[in-house]
């Protein structure tokens, strides 16, 4: 039948971002304002040496990097730092559209301890695309140095994800964060993100439109946040979609087929 | 099976087409809001900050980045780090032309004594080996030293307090404002610039920014004009204040890089790239403790040696082609002859020479091999010298007939002309477009020869009147 090779999800991970993913392996993606030090929790977490620096915008590259978390390799992928994801320059396009459409089996949010409320917006973002989120308030010894007091209990019952605080360049609570990470990449724990409550009216057009994309997407992607973005009326993104959708459809058509055989 | 899929595509069309114009053009403003105001309360209910405290940020801030004590604390810095390069490499540079030279007459011992041909010794030894040698020795020293200095100024977060206070200038330009991010960027490596240049979000202001992100010196180009600057330029004074002479020129050279990519940022955005300049905020990251080992490691292993063994593999042929070059003859003539003497008299009008021209077309794949190139150029023209200090190569530069215009020329030349080839191939990569690759070579080639010209005209000029 001449299937391109984009009909399966390893190779449109291949084709589409560049990632090789192992068969039972796992693909973490780590998300965050510039400077929150991601690519220093990277570096702990995959032992490479990317360079990092005080400078905001330092990865504009998406780099990757493996790591094995109990016998299980993981890709690890280090989106640019972006302050939105609502796509207003290149490196917030490419974050966006890697967690909507890579599907990483768990997203890492990097936040600053010191200045949380400014990366929260980011990780409020995240967590309408995807809800396998672990929020990581980074730089917690930084925080301490200044005073400011965190509740990171509390900032998980707000949330509805685990979080985790670390302080990454002396590489305390890195381990919990890589456990955190794989108990919910494995599926072993479940989180149930918050809805960000929008105005009367938003959420009346979300109302709406909600039911009959839910009824199209059947659970591919967040039914709450690809109405927003019909609602904004994103087109590029919209037309994303459509190309997504047709990619997987190929895909099941062909487990449907084999199936069938 | 198809059918399915189109329907998918086609239902999705429907709801996309029917939300069009459904909603007020606000509406975005109001979600970015929304998520704005959720993200401040949870901030609210979950994070405790002390009362009133000492801002040393803000204190900080306010000293460096102020009109008045802003740019000369950086012009500053700039300069204390330029001479604790030039002052520090000096040391380790001669042990290394010591160890190095050493090193080639055993070799050469060892080649005469296995009874080796006359043009194999020629092409390894005074071929490859001695242009490696000269990158090494010439390259390595000043970059062990830069690299960890410029590390730690941006780990201590001074450089987007540079981008701050040089903000205004570019969007006077008619350029975007992080374009001084980019620019910053670029004095580390301008193919790293041009990738950078993705932070800015219009196209126009991002190319404007890519196609002048060649005119702040790179690493491959300090060490070229470190030494070129401290063999010419460091005798203009007293002992004492002789070792300060190199540094100011150096911060000089980078002014003058600033001053002409804000200059052609200005040009393109009137004629090739019109149109205003967008607003943006720019983030003061907090100060960091730098983390000294750290530092060392990674800008010694990252860059220093990820640098000069780039070097190394382009200077090890480039060395066997200079060797070949000048031990081919055509009639009387060398080729390597043949080729400066057709393009001495270009060169000669805008202050080089032959050998020099030929030095930079050589030395695209990169930067750090020019210097070196040049001195093999001069050696494989019979002077037969015993290199073995930055002395000794002044003495090959001024016997080539180098004067300090000719020196200034070749460190103006280095600034402006054409980038690497890695960062054309970057070029083109980031804008796909044959065409912008093309200008980001032809425009700085333009530039360099214009000045350089004006340069050695007012010069011969001046030498006229007296």
């Amino acid at each position: 039948m001449g299937y391109s090779c984009k009909s399966c999800k390893k190779c449109m991970l291949k084709d589409n971002f560049n990632i090789t993913k192992d068969k039972d392996g796992l693909v973490i993606a780590l998300a965050g304002n510039p400077n929150t030090g991601k690519s220093t929790i990277f570096n702990a977490l995959t032992g490479l040496n990317q360079h990092t620096g005080n400078w905001p915008g330092k990865t504009v590259l998406q780099a990757q990097g493996t790591c094995i978390i109990k016998g299980k390799k993981c890709t690890l992928v280090d989106l640019p730092g972006t302050y939105s994801l609502l796509a207003n320059s290149i490196d917030e396009v490419v974050a966006r559209d890697f967690l909507c459409f890579a599907k990483p089996d768990a997203t890492i949010v990097v936040t600053d301890a010191t200045c949380l409320e400014r990366n929260l917006n980011l990780a409020l973002q995240v967590l309408e695309i995807t809800d396998k989120v672990v929020v990581c308030v980074n730089l917690m010894d930084e925080a301490e140095r200044k005073g400011i007091k965190v509740n990171t209990d509390l900032l998980a019952a707000e949330l509805g994800v685990p979080v985790i605080p670390t302080s990454a360049r002396s590489k305390q609570g890195l381990d919990e964060l890589i456990s955190m990470v794989y108990e919910l990449a494995t599926g072993n724990i479940t989180s149930n993100p918050n809805p960000i409550p929008y105005d009367q009216d938003l959420e009346e057009a979300i109302q709406e439109l909600q039911p009959q994309i839910e009824a199209l997407l059947k659970g591919r992607l967040n039914s709450r946040w690809v109405a927003l973005r019909l609602i904004e009326g994103d087109e590029e993104l919209l037309e994303g979609i459509k190309n997504y959708l047709s990619q997987e459809e190929l895909e099941e058509d062909r487990v449907e087929e084999k199936c069938a055989q | 099976m198809c059918s399915v899929n189109t329907d998918l595509s086609g239902r999705l069309e429907t709801l996309v087409q029917e939300a069009k114009g459904k909603y007020s053009k606000e509406v975005r403003e109001k979600i970015v809001d929304n998520i704005y105001r959720e993200a401040e309360n949870i901030a609210k209910r979950t994070v405790v900050k002390p009362p009133k405290k000492l801002d040393w940020d803000g204190k900080i801030d306010n000293i460096l980045t102020s009109r008045i004590t802003g740019y000369p604390i950086m012009l500053l810095l700039l300069g204390v780090i330029f001479w604790i390069t030039i002052v520090g490499a000096n040391y380790p540079s001669q042990m290394l032309f010591k160890i190095l030279f050493w090193g080639e007459e055993k070799i050469s011992t060892l080649f005469y004594f296995l009874g080796m041909p006359q043009w194999l010794h020629g092409f390894l030894v005074l071929g490859v080996y001695r242009c490696v040698a000269w990158v090494v020795a010439v390259m390595l020293p000043p970059m062990a030293i830069f690299f960890p200095l410029f590390t730690l100024l941006e780990d201590l977060g001074f450089l987007p307090r540079v981008a701050f206070n040089l903000d205004n200038f570019f969007r006077k330009a008619g350029a975007h404002g992080k374009q001084s991010l980019t620019m910053s960027m670029g004095f580390g490596c301008n193919a790293a610039g041009v990738i950078a240049c993705r932070i800015i979000e219009s196209p126009r202001e991002r190319l404007i920014a890519i196609l002048t992100n060649n005119f702040v010196p790179c690493n491959g180009r300090f060490p070229t004009l470190i030494v070129i600057s401290s063999i010419f330029m460091g005798g203009a004074l007293a002992a004492p204040y002789s070792s300060l002479v190199t540094p100011l020129v150096i911060v000089g050279i980078v002014l003058i890089g600033i001053m002409v990519t804000l200059i052609v940022s200005w040009l393109l955005s009137k004629t090739l790239l019109r149109g205003v300049p967008s607003t943006f905020t720019l983030e003061l990251p907090p100060y960091r403790r730098p983390q000294i080992g750290q530092i060392i490691i990674r800008s010694i292993f990252d860059r220093t040696v990820f640098v000069l063994w780039r070097a190394v593999k382009v200077a090890a042929p480039a060395g066997g082609i200079i060797w070949l070059l000048a031990n081919t003859y055509l009639g009387d003539s060398s080729l390597l002859n043949s080729l400066a003497t057709a393009i001495d008299p270009f060169a000669r009008g805008i202050g080089l020479d032959g050998i020099i021209l030929t030095a930079f077309i050589l030395g695209l794949p990169a930067n750090e091999i020019v210097l070196p190139i040049m001195i093999m150029g001069y050696l494989a023209e019979g002077a037969l010298l015993e290199l073995d200090s930055l002395i000794a190569l002044k003495t090959l530069l001024l016997d080539n007939g180098w004067t300090l215009m000719t020196a200034l020329s070749v460190m103006l030349f280095s600034l402006l002309h054409y980038p690497c080839s890695t960062t054309l191939l970057t070029i083109k990569k980031e804008t796909g477009s044959l065409k912008w690759t093309f200008l980001g070579a032809i425009i700085p080639l333009a530039v360099s020869v214009l000045v350089l010209f004006i340069l050695n005209s007012i010069s011969s000029l001046l030498l006229l009147m007296n």
